[in-house]
């Protein structure tokens, strides 16, 4: 298949295996232009891009509007901290008056789950969800699977992968789950009970409460940040027991027959959830994780800007 | 279909020796010279040229694949994505002599494509252009190749296809007449 199933990337829920792939394939060639003396190309020179983010974020944003200037797109940005939303302007009414100045495609973050897709389904541009609340953060989990990949070649048949911290509140957890599935891989899943969701079973991954067990069962080991600002009571009693008992650090890192592939989606809180010597450590790809994000998304707006009609 | 062969692979063994000289007589010992074969089919005319060009000199020559799919001036006029192949260019190309081949020239706009893909790369001393199959009569862009295997006339509805052994099971040139 040499097109996406999608008009727009809401969730990799909603993608086939062989959309995942082609992502992959568009980005190694990205890969190689962000990696030339001009990291430019002009594919992308007739379509406007508008990244609305109702939400704080620095790297994706940055990611994003890199990714989208080095496919030569004209790039308008929106924050809603400085925006008329603060008035009381809808969603709809936001995102139509900025369509209006012929935008073809929105990056869109939201605090609320399901706003890309509501989106999608009432303007007429492509929508790539930069993250709705807790649900979905598609481009991240790409941009994960594509660092695994990488690290330890295509076939994810039989790879293991745990994901470890604050799954409830992670929409980066949802979106990586369905992502290393899709591919084949073993998903396990490892925090204190009260982050962990009571169902997260039957979505087929594995649950680990004893972070050195999970460790010692995968190959690649992804620890999240810690959201308080999603917590709205406090679901462990301080961030030392957290660092104790979740932390991932040099010592034991040593300590496993075997080396691991270390990822951290970002910002990390250095000796909370990893600490320093193991987010620097060769067995860490969380740089790659950043440079590959940009090919990634540079992949997912093109391959989604050819839909779009002259 | 109706078709016709160009060259057949006594002739394409011929022509290729012939452009291999052109290149010995203005490049010498390519000391300062860079072989760019454009992604898909011109990477097999360059195959060929530096099996040639290393046989005869007994040295190795710089070459390199390039790509111009994200160059390419009909992105979103086609049904698919263009989906990119493979660019190869691990050697610097400033101030360099660089020679493109490719396989047909045609509308001249992959060309173009290629020369802007290759600036990507750096500023190179100048840049030649070799091709298989130069098609006259169609071209939309002031573009004109330094070395020719062969010029052919031919019409918009016909098509010139370059086949090779290790691909199609023999080295052969043939122009098709697509049927309305």
């Amino acid at each position: 298949m040499d097109n996406l199933s999608v008009d727009h990337l809401i969730g990799i829920k909603d993608l086939q295996p062989s959309d995942i792939e082609l992502i992959f394939k568009t980005a190694d060639s990205f890969k190689q232009v962000i990696n030339r003396p001009i990291k430019k190309v002009p594919s992308l020179r007739d379509i406007t891009i508008a990244n609305l983010f109702f939400e704080n974020s620095t790297r994706t944003r940055l990611s994003f509007e890199l990714a989208e200037k080095r496919l030569s797109a004209d790039v308008i940005n929106f924050s809603a901290a400085s925006s008329s939303v603060k008035k009381g302007e809808t969603l709809i009414d936001t995102v139509n008056n900025i369509l209006a100045m012929k935008v073809d495609l929105v990056v869109m973050r939201h605090p609320n789950p399901g706003a890309a897709k509501f989106l999608s389904e009432r303007v007429n541009a492509r929508i790539v969800n930069a993250g709705d609340g807790t649900h979905e953060h598609p481009t991240q989990a790409l941009l994960d699977a594509y660092s695994i990949r990488e690290k330890h070649g295509g076939d994810f048949k039989g790879r293991k992968v745990v994901i470890v911290g604050d799954i409830s509140h992670s929409r980066v957890a949802l979106s990586n789950i369905y992502c290393l599935q899709k591919l084949g891989a073993e998903v396990m899943v490892c925090g204190p009970t009260t982050l962990i969701p009571k169902y997260i079973d039957k979505l087929g991954v594995k649950v680990e409460h004893n972070l050195r067990k999970a460790l010692e069962w995968c190959d690649v080991a992804n620890m999240l940040r810690i959201q308080l600002e999603r917590q709205d009571i406090k679901y462990f009693p301080s961030l030392r027991e957290y660092t104790m008992l979740y932390g991932l650090d040099k010592q034991l890192l040593n300590s496993l027959d075997k080396e691991i592939t270390v990822m951290h989606p970002g910002p990390i809180n250095r000796g909370v959830e990893i600490s320093s010597d193991v987010a620097d450590s060769d067995q860490s790809i969380i740089l790659q994780q950043v440079e590959n994000g940009v090919a990634v998304r540079m992949a997912i707006i093109y391959l989604l800007a050819s839909k779009i009609g002259r | 279909m109706d078709k016709r062969t160009i060259l057949n692979s006594k002739h394409v063994e011929i022509t290729l020796r012939r452009l291999a000289s052109q290149l010995k007589e203005n490049h010498g010992d390519f000391e300062n010279t860079v072989l760019i074969g454009l992604q898909p089919r011109g990477i097999h005319v360059l195959e060929r040229l530096k099996n040639i060009l290393e046989t005869d000199l007994g040295k190795e020559l710089t070459c390199g694949q390039l790509d111009i799919t994200f160059y390419r001036d009909d992105f979103r006029r086609r049904e698919q994505p263009l989906i990119p192949s493979v660019t190869n260019i691990d050697f610097i190309i400033e101030d360099k002599r660089v020679v493109l081949i490719d396989d047909v020239l045609y509308t001249g706009r992959s060309i173009r494509s290629g020369l802007d893909a290759l600036l990507a790369f750096g500023r190179p001393k100048d840049v030649e252009l070799m091709v298989l199959i130069d098609r006259l009569f169609e071209r939309h862009l002031p573009i004109q190749p330094h070395y020719t295997g062969k010029q052919v006339n031919t019409l918009s509805s016909q098509v010139v296809k370059v086949e090779w052994e290790e691909q199609d099971g023999a080295d052969e040139v043939i122009l098709c007449t697509v049927d309305e």
